[in-house]
């Protein structure tokens, strides 16, 4: 049990201009359940980390107070636990006890009963495994879920979420969610930053709305708040609850294959798959994690060979992984998950420009080319960033813009959506429906069933589905 | 470069084994007391009777010789690069005249010595190698802390880092395909070759830091860098085997030596 008082807070990170967040009064009782909303950019994770008492006094200006049952939450640290986005950076050891033992290890707690609250924690929160289980071994879901249990075990009366399912598959995140409804009880305050607010909903009993440049916007139960603010909420890119977006299919014909694969496979990662996709279309490949669609993502986007069946594009007799690398950038654009794989220069103009000079086209082609892509996808402001220092609605639309800027007629896109705000992921379905427009063919690989609802005109699925989300952990 | 780096980083020794199952920080001290005398001299014969030890040990060790083998693959580069250099470029060239290639005269002399190297190297790595075979790194960290009174900073904290490196090679695989779907490659270029490394290097470097980043908050949040004294969930016990398998390779050292200098062949470094 503990409470949360914030008298005008506000955070400023060393080196920024803008304060993250500002002028903060709110007041969160024991045992309270709040979902934090706001706009991209309205510094709810740097809130959290506040509240956390993870801001160390030299990294920043901070204005009025916060105090977790009165005390500066510096010193609250043992009272309060935090869950962030990426499993893999949450996991310490190498076997699934050991993880969760480390915590209860820094906090003193006696080797005779850390063994006994390992068990009964990692039960709690359905981990379906043994201790030994290698923490290499585990799904993204069940990785997540383990670093709950470490959080957990350490018995926090105030819970931090911090977009907890941003990095999981739908199958993930449900066992988050689960877990998180599970293995918190009545005398644990929760607060929850997630932008997937429909499913998040269940878990919280009010909400609490952050306006951009500081203050508190709307705060109340969530009924309230969604009638009251869901369209503005809506327009900032908010995912409120009852979303639907109209379909937007072909309206013809497509045109003659650009890719086709036949019995392509790749061993160990990619069961024989024959497919094709031809201009104008926008091809939707589905399926649970671990069924090789990225993988046929890399083959499709010239980028790994088979081995086996083959992969053919464009009328070319050599198959694409073959190709030089600017053959292909002409012909495939590929946009990979993670943008910041993708950057390579410190400008985002210089990070458009670069296929365009590769081909050889000339400086004012080039500037037209960047040009346009920049006012196309709203980064003209930043033309002059740093690629590595935009947010993540904005690098997707910059990885997206690279692929364009070489004007493929294939697009291969992998997870073009994932955690994306409704704002963008908005401008990305239309943009790719202007591309299929005009006669560009599109592959997707994606988990979200909206982007496939509204714009895929063929869906493949892959591989067969996964058992049960939510074994019981077998007892030794 | 994934499947590689976890092959060579887990133990993949029969964990029962009488050797195996002393504690790591005994079988560490064990290895660099039993291998560093041997660096003192260059004579063939010590590293010769230091490698039959190793090998006669194996066993206690539940470590095959296959495996050994595939872990000590990485030396044999290292033993080519010794024979190409000492063959080239020694400058004694004494003993009997084996072939003249051109102006390089290879000698028995010549071959004696490069053999000596190449059987030092297999000599003072082996121990080593045949350690991390047998130990578990979670052991090794908690023995460090527990036994070695290593700061738990350090080695747990090690201990983290090193669970990410596998990552590392999926990282660098990605950001290469990456590259190429940008329209980047060197060709048959040797400079295009290595700048494209280096950009992929940083990167790669960049995302790693980034990443340590992030395990260090999450670690901080979970009360690693709390005041209290920490606890221990597993127990490491450094008992009398212990103690004896570390004076038993100090004294094994010490015969070996003491066997080449009674044989008159004992050269030492700094002779």
């Amino acid at each position: 049990m503990s409470d949360v008082r914030l008298r005008g807070f506000g955070w400023r990170h060393s080196g920024r201009r803008a304060w993250a967040v500002r002028g903060l009064d709110l007041e969160i009782r024991h045992g309270e359940r709040v979902l934090l909303l706001g706009p991209s950019g309205a510094g709810k994770s740097t809130l959290l980390a506040a509240i956390a008492g993870l801001l160390p006094e030299d990294s920043g200006e901070s204005e009025g107070t916060i105090a977790i049952d009165g005390l500066d939450p510096r010193k609250a640290r043992d009272r309060v636990g935090i869950l962030f986005q990426d499993p893999q950076t949450q996991l310490v050891m190498a076997r699934s006890g050991d993880d969760v033992a480390f915590g209860l290890e820094n906090r003193g707690v006696p080797a005779s009963e850390i063994w006994p609250r390992v068990s009964d924690v990692l039960d709690r929160v359905g981990f379906p495994y043994q201790m030994n289980r290698p923490t290499s071994a585990l799904s993204g879901g069940e990785a997540q879920r383990l670093a709950l249990a470490g959080v957990l075990a350490l018995r926090p009366g105030l819970l931090l979420l911090d977009e907890p399912t941003a990095n999981l598959d739908p199958p993930g995140a449900e066992l988050i969610r689960e877990a998180v409804a599970r293995a918190t009880g009545p005398d644990t305050t929760l607060i929850i930053v997630e932008h997937r607010v429909a499913e998040a909903l269940p878990l919280v009993d009010r909400v609490v709305v952050l306006e951009p440049g500081g203050g508190v916007r709307a705060d109340g139960s969530p009924d309230v708040i969604f009638a009251a603010y869901g369209d503005k909420l809506a327009d900032e890119g908010v995912w409120v609850p009852g979303f639907h977006a109209s379909p937007l299919k072909a309206t013809s014909q497509p045109t003659a294959d650009l890719v086709r694969t036949e019995r392509a496979a790749v061993s160990g990662r990619l069961d024989p798959v024959t497919i094709s996709v031809g201009g104008g279309e926008v091809l939707a490949v589905t399926g649970p994690n671990g069924t090789g669609k990225s993988t046929l993502a890399l083959l499709l986007g010239g980028l790994l060979a088979p081995t086996s069946g083959r992969v053919e594009a464009f009328g070319d007799r050599r198959p694409p992984h073959r190709w030089r690398a600017a053959t292909l950038t002409g012909r495939i654009g590929s946009v990979f998950q993670n943008p910041e794989h993708q950057f390579v220069t410190s400008r985002v103009a210089d990070e458009l420009a670069l296929g365009p000079r590769r081909l050889g086209r000339s400086p004012a082609e080039v500037t037209r080319v960047v040009d346009e892509l920049l006012e196309r996808l709203r980064l003209t402001r930043l033309a002059g960033a740093n690629p590595y220092t935009l947010s993540g609605g904005e690098a997707r639309r910059l990885s997206v813009a690279t692929a364009l800027a070489t004007a493929p007629r294939l697009l291969v896109l992998d997870e073009p959506t994932f955690g994306q705000d409704r704002r963008t992921w908005r401008e990305l379905v239309d943009l790719l429906a202007a591309l299929r427009s005009e006669g560009h063919g599109v592959l997707a690989v994606t988990h979200d069933d909206a982007f496939v609802r509204t714009l895929a005109d063929r869906t493949v699925p892959l591989g067969a589905p996964r058992p049960d989300p939510l074994p019981r952990r077998l007892r030794p | 470069m994934g499947a590689a780096v976890t092959l060579a980083l887990q133990p993949v020794a029969d964990p029962a084994a009488p050797l195996a199952r002393r504690n790591p920080v005994a079988k560490v001290g064990a290895a660099l007391l039993f291998s560093l005398p041997l660096i003192s001299t260059l004579d063939p014969l010590t590293p010769a009777l230091a490698l039959l030890v190793e090998l006669l040990l194996l066993p206690f060790f539940g470590v095959r010789l296959g495996v050994l083998a595939r872990r000590a693959a990485p030396l044999m580069p290292a033993a080519a690069g010794i024979l190409v250099t000492m063959v080239l470029f020694a400058a004694e060239r004494d003993g009997a005249l084996l072939v003249s290639l051109g102006s390089i005269d290879v000698t028995t002399g010549v071959l004696a010595t490069a053999g000596a190297l190449i059987l030092r190297v297999f000599a003072v790595a082996l121990p080593g190698i045949v350690v991390f075979a047998t130990t578990d790194p979670t052991d090794l960290a908690d023995a460090l802390v527990q036994n070695a009174k290593a700061p738990a900073r350090f080695a747990i904290g090690a201990l983290a880092a090193f669970r990410l490196v596998p990552l590392l090679g999926e990282e660098w695989r990605s950001l290469s395909l990456a590259r190429r779907a940008r329209g980047i490659d060197a060709g048959r270029n040797p400079v295009a070759k290595m700048r494209l490394f280096g950009s992929t290097a940083f990167a790669l470097l960049v995302g790693a830091l980034r990443r340590g980043v992030r395990l260090a908050v999450a670690m901080d949040a979970r009360g690693f860098d709390s005041d209290v004294p920490r606890t221990h969930a597993r127990r490491q016990h450094f008992t009398l085997p212990d103690a004896i398998l570390l004076a038993v390779a100090l004294l094994t050292a010490i015969a070996i030596i003491a066997t080449s200098v009674a044989l008159d062949v004992f050269r030492p470094v700094t002779g």
